[in-house]
């Protein structure tokens, strides 16, 4: 019964009601966003991270490297010549290198060149067919398989660039031989070939770049030896991880940077902007809760004779101080509630348009239990706070006095 | 039924009230009338528990109610003694018959919806049953508490002015309405007040000086 009155009081002054579970929604649902946004971004970065401890490729910034080898975001810095590549390869310090050679896409997606040891690197199964193993075979993403229809024996055209307007290499066509079980990495986004695929793709149509490019007399290797994009290395020597990365550019024109270094600089720079965001979500909490407080407070003088009348009809001080936690608490919990639901939504839409960016997509029906029940702790706790003073009033209401100044 | 002995009440030192003892059987009536400043409402309260005497007794159904606990005095309160104000209050965000039921609950636990409906017909208000407090009229709403105050067959009914808001008419049927009510249910029927005209309702009559 004291839950029914908190009830209809709540719908009672349904613009008190409003204000106070519009900024709870808006607080709640900017948390639970940044949260799961958070949480789903750096689990997608270290599950591809996985077994990779460096990564060698062109000078230039380790961050852009390391996002374009490792994670198909950002474009390469430049490329490095196979055979000095292949010396490090060779090393007896790396347990495992896989070769990575970009040209082009296809509908946006990139095509990668690259050797079988890409699938058990990142221990990836094929769900259907076989791996390449002629030139212009290819195996792709399950995504890519899901969202644009390829099967095996597919074929297509790549465009040469990282853009989907690209101009179309319309000589050679690749065949889809196998499509990869689903694995959460990147991968999903990727069509795998060999390395001379993409070699010789580029062979015919960099005839006519090439005359160009041989005035300037030092680009003469270009041409003459392959070039890559990458290598993902991983080592077997912890000392190495460390040391390679300043042998490697001081002897040679590549670079090895670290994606583990790499990426925590990132989190840490977009962390600080999270946290700020977050700062902010929780300030809007704290107006909520000021705004249940007020709301209550302001209709304690109209409802100081409803809190008598009840204590007359035999309500203990106790059930009246009940009842002004309870109405709190409904605010509060219907703020949670939609806060929760919009925030799914929110994060629904950015999904959508990050996946379009970005290839990447955030799962919006994800709970993460504890963080989100630790808010949902956090909205009930500015409920009591916010109703203490006033549930106070209500419990230690001098029933005589009120009546008579009626 | 409801007896009081030597009750003496004080608002600090300068205001003292010390008040005739009284009687009141099960069913009979009594009008306590004064003028202002004369401790009416103060005695109400003391009968009713929401104040404390200095000293004397209260006794209801031979309870003294001044030796109860806090939380059992709101227990009896609710129990026993019913209310009618000189102002009607309600929550204002229940429906009429959820007001009524609303007391019945705090009472004695349960939420009597029948028994509400039939107080509520009795009074003429049946029609009336599901509107909000504050669309009834001021005579209407007079009704619904004593209404309110009978839900759970009390043994005592304690009435502030209950007759001064209202017109002349209204106020000998509230007044009428109460003494018969009081009697049906076999309750005490105390009234306060300062309104001359029912004086020649009620026959047991105490004026406080």
């Amino acid at each position: 019964m004291i839950g029914k009155i908190a009830w209809k009081n709540t719908w009672f002054k349904p613009l008190n009601t409003f204000l106070s579970v519009v900024l709870l929604t808006a607080s709640v649902s900017i948390i639970s966003i940044l949260m799961l946004l958070q949480k789903q971004f750096e689990e997608k970065f270290s599950a591809s991270m996985d077994n990779i401890d460096l990564v060698l490729g062109a000078k230039g910034s380790p961050l852009q490297l390391v996002l374009s080898s490792v994670y198909q975001i950002d474009a390469p810095p430049g490329n490095i010549p196979y055979p000095e590549a292949e010396l490090w390869m060779k090393n007896p310090m790396v347990e495992s290198a896989v070769p990575l050679a970009y040209g082009d896409n296809y509908l946006g997606y990139k095509i990668v060149g690259t050797n079988d040891n890409y699938l058990s690197h990142f221990d990836l199964n094929i769900a259907e067919g076989i791996p390449f193993t002629k030139d212009f075979e290819v195996i792709v993403g399950a995504e890519i398989a899901a969202n644009i229809g390829l099967k095996i024996g597919s074929t297509f055209f790549g465009t040469h660039g990282d853009s989907e307007e690209g101009e179309v290499h319309d000589h050679h066509a690749y065949t889809v031989v196998g499509i990869l079980a689903p694995s959460g990495k990147v991968a999903d986004q990727l069509i795998l070939t060999n390395i001379a695929s993409v070699w010789h793709m580029h062979d015919h149509s960099s005839h006519e770049e090439a005359e160009t490019i041989h005035q300037e007399g030092e680009e003469k290797h270009l041409h003459e030896g392959k070039e890559i994009t990458a290598v993902l290395l991983k080592l077997k020597n912890n000392m190495a991880k460390i040391t390679w990365q300043r042998l490697v550019p001081q002897n040679t024109e590549m670079q090895a940077a670290s994606p583990i270094l790499e990426i925590n600089r990132l989190f840490s720079l977009f962390g600080v902007g999270i946290t700020a965001v977050k700062y902010l979500a929780f300030g809007i909490m704290l107006i909520s809760g000021i705004s249940i407080f007020v709301a209550l407070y302001n209709t304690l003088k109209e409802r100081k004779y409803e809190f008598a009348l009840l204590r007359i009809g035999g309500a203990s001080k106790l059930q009246l101080l009940w009842l002004v936690l309870f109405e709190s608490i409904i605010l509060c919990v219907s703020g949670f509630v939609f806060g929760i639901i919009f925030g799914r939504v929110g994060l629904y839409f950015l999904s959508v348009s990050a996946h379009q960016e970005f290839k990447m997509a955030f799962d919006p029906f994800e709970f993460l239990w504890k963080e989100e029940g630790l808010l949902f702790l956090a909205t009930i706790l500015v409920g009591v706070f916010a109703a203490v003073i006033p549930a106070w009033k209500a419990y230690s209401l001098n029933i005589s006095k009120t009546l008579s100044d009626a | 039924m409801i007896l009081t002995r030597d009750l003496i009440f004080s608002y600090g030192a300068q205001q003292n009230f010390s008040f005739p003892n009284m009687e009141c059987a099960d069913g009979q009536a009594l009008l306590i009338t004064g003028n202002s400043g004369t401790g009416k409402t103060t005695l109400l309260h003391l009968l009713g528990g929401l104040l404390k005497p200095q000293s004397g007794e209260i006794l209801i159904n031979h309870q003294d109610i001044h030796k109860l606990a806090t939380s059992k005095l709101d227990e009896f309160r609710g129990k026993n003694i019913g209310m009618v104000l000189q102002k009607s209050f309600f929550i204002e965000s229940l429906s009429v018959l959820d007001n009524v039921v609303l007391n019945a609950w705090l009472g004695n636990g349960e939420r009597s919806k029948d028994k509400a409906m039939n107080l509520l017909e009795e009074l003429g208000l049946h029609t009336h049953a599901h509107k909000l407090p504050s669309q009834l009229s001021i005579g209407q709403q007079q009704r619904v508490s004593i209404a309110r105050a009978l839900i759970n067959n009390p043994s005592l009914i304690l009435a502030d002015e209950p007759t001064s808001s209202l017109d002349d008419d209204n106020a000998l049927t509230v007044a009428r309405l109460l003494k018969k009510l009081a009697s049906d249910y076999n309750s005490s029927l105390v009234i306060v007040t300062h309104d001359q005209r029912l004086k020649s309702e009620l026959n047991l009559q105490i004026t406080l000086s």
